[in-house]
């Protein structure tokens, strides 16, 4: 593959142009991975949020369902 | 409504004359560039693409400083709550605004421009002037436009004096690039030329479009 | 609902990209004058492209946002110039990039399209000051939406104003993408669709992070009103420049149109 490339004879050396080339393209990715990166961390904290939400109302849940349970105990 | 533009503008150059806080600082603002620049440059006389430049930009930021007070008495003691209330067309008061920007430039070029051709300018002012207030002319009504426009944008924000100069002056580059390029076939120093049509037909565009943007989008800033 | 449909986009950003680059790669020619450095064209071209048609397609939105006073349209205004910005300062990267290979100098006054760019570049990034420097959120919206369509109408006109300013000056690297080989034309459209499915999805992804922060932030408000405390568990969070949408307002009409 090189050697093919090598033969076409490019304008600038091609260890050199290649460099360019190639932080160019990695520039690109680096972006898209820092905003994966970002997501990544906002995903985390909504999931704690949400955990936290969660686990409060699973609580007032279960108090209201132990104090239904004693009022319906002395009413018996 | 050109009754209400009549009032208005009548008020806003009134209260102008009286405090004289726009025009003055505006005028001295660019001559004291001038000197500036002679300095900075070290030399005495400059002219063709050189002058354009300096001449546009000396006048560019001196417009600036107008723009970021014109809507400031407003904001700051009712003046929108009054123009609201009162049953007119919200637009007069982007045309009175506009007018009153624009005779601010007018002022601020009389001053200047002679100033500019006693300190800096090489070739005599006389011949390049008729062309010259010509493109003037054009690039004062861009000015204009834009300038009241972010005016009412960055009047009620946080930062206003730093908010309406950056949102003016990349708005402003074409016009400053075409009045540049127009100006500097006439400041040339030997055989000097007419502006180029292509450059007149720009500025023209450029205000055009930025006047109907103007008129659609002002009423939208003064809703409360 | 705004992630419907996110996972359908995100399998074909993949699959198109990853064509491109092959195409890139293995298939385009090399080109006479710059040799193997020519490649960057591919991928800086489209991102330039998708850059500038952001920040129209974001004035087109604040259009509707102005004309509805529906705040979504404001939202995806928001995330349309948003996105665009950070695809703008790829394209400023990439560029540079370019130019130093091409020229020597990470910076050329003479490409018009570069300074052009970069103007409007210069004007966008006022933006999210300009949104937090307004408070009150109907009128954040509101201006911030009279500057998107200001700011939309002032990419074209200062391209051309540009353009014109240097013409014939210097030949311009780009003078030669109107007669291209047809293998480079390829490539180049695929890549240039590569970088749109991205730029779309990238949006997409980002609307649908928003609506789901605003779905939390009503449930917890439901919550507590129903614990009947004033059990304030939501996180003093920063001012942001952001729009801030109620979920109800994000998921009205949802229904009726799914997805964006």
């Amino acid at each position: 593959m090189v050697a093919a490339l090598l033969g076409e004879l490019p304008a600038l050396p091609l260890h050199q142009a290649g460099k360019y080339v190639a932080a160019a393209y990695i520039v690109l990715f680096a972006l898209v991975l820092v905003y994966v990166a970002i997501m990544a961390i906002r995903s985390r904290r909504l999931e704690r949020d949400l955990d936290e939400l969660l686990a409060r109302e699973q609580a007032t849940a279960s108090q209201e369902s132990s104090q239904s349970q004693q009022r319906e105990a002395t009413l018996v | 409504m050109r009754r209400t533009v009549g009032a208005l503008l009548r008020k806003e150059l009134l209260v102008e004359l009286r405090t004289l806080e726009s025009v003055p600082g505006m005028s001295l603002f660019a001559v004291t560039t001038f000197v500036v620049f002679h300095f900075a440059l070290n030399r005495n006389s400059i002219d063709g693409d050189l002058a354009a430049g300096i001449l546009w930009v000396t006048l560019l930021f001196a417009a600036i400083l107008g723009v970021n007070r014109l809507f400031v008495a407003d904001a700051d003691q009712g003046g929108f709550d009054g123009f609201l209330l009162a049953p007119v067309d919200r637009s007069a008061m982007l045309f009175a605004k506009a007018l009153a920007l624009l005779s601010y430039l007018v002022v601020l070029e009389i001053v200047a421009v002679p100033a500019f051709g006693l300190l800096l300018l090489g070739p005599s002012l006389g011949q390049a002037l008729p062309g010259l207030i010509g493109v003037l002319v054009l690039g004062d009504l861009g000015i204009a436009a834009i300038g009241t426009l972010v005016a009412a944008l960055a009047v009620r924000t946080r930062a206003r004096d730093l908010l309406g100069p950056l949102l003016a002056l990349p708005l402003l580059v074409p016009i400053v690039i075409g009045g540049a390029r127009a100006s500097s076939p006439l400041l040339v120093l030997s055989h000097p030329g007419q502006p180029a049509a292509r450059w007149l037909l720009t500025l023209g565009l450029y205000d055009l479009v930025f006047g109907l943007i103007a008129y659609a989008l002002f009423d939208f800033l003064l809703e409360d | 609902m705004y992630g419907k449909g996110l996972r359908a986009l995100s399998i074909s950003t993949v699959a198109v990209m990853a064509l491109a680059l092959a195409l890139v790669f293995f298939w385009a020619p090399l080109e006479a004058e710059q040799g193997f450095l020519q490649k960057i064209f591919y991928v800086h071209v489209p991102l330039a492209i998708v850059a500038l048609g952001g920040f129209v397609a974001g004035g087109i939105m604040a259009i509707q946002h102005l004309r509805t006073r529906d705040p979504r349209w404001d939202m995806r205004s928001y995330v349309a110039i948003h996105m665009a910005l950070i695809f703008g300062v790829a394209t400023l990267i990439t560029g540079s990039i370019w130019a130093k290979g091409s020229w020597g100098h990470w910076w050329v006054w003479d490409e018009p399209t570069l300074v052009s760019f970069l103007i409007v570049f210069l004007l966008y990034a006022t933006y999210q000051p300009l949104r937090f420097a307004i408070e009150d959120p109907e009128r954040q919206s509101r201006y911030a939406s009279v500057f998107a369509v200001t700011a939309g109408a002032f990419v074209p006109l200062n391209f051309i104003a540009v353009r014109l300013s240097s013409a014939y000056v210097h030949p311009r690297v780009l003078g030669a993408t109107s007669n291209l080989p047809w293998q480079m034309s390829l490539t180049f459209l695929v890549s240039l669709l590569g970088i749109v499915l991205l730029y779309v999805t990238l949006c997409k992804y980002e609307l649908t992070a928003k609506h789901t922060r605003a779905q939390l932030r009503a449930l917890r408000r439901l919550a507590d009103r129903r614990a009947g405390t004033a059990v304030a568990v939501a996180p003093a969070r920063a001012r942001s420049a952001a729009p801030s949408v109620h979920a109800t307002a994000m998921t009205a009409h949802a229904t009726e149109r799914p997805g964006i």
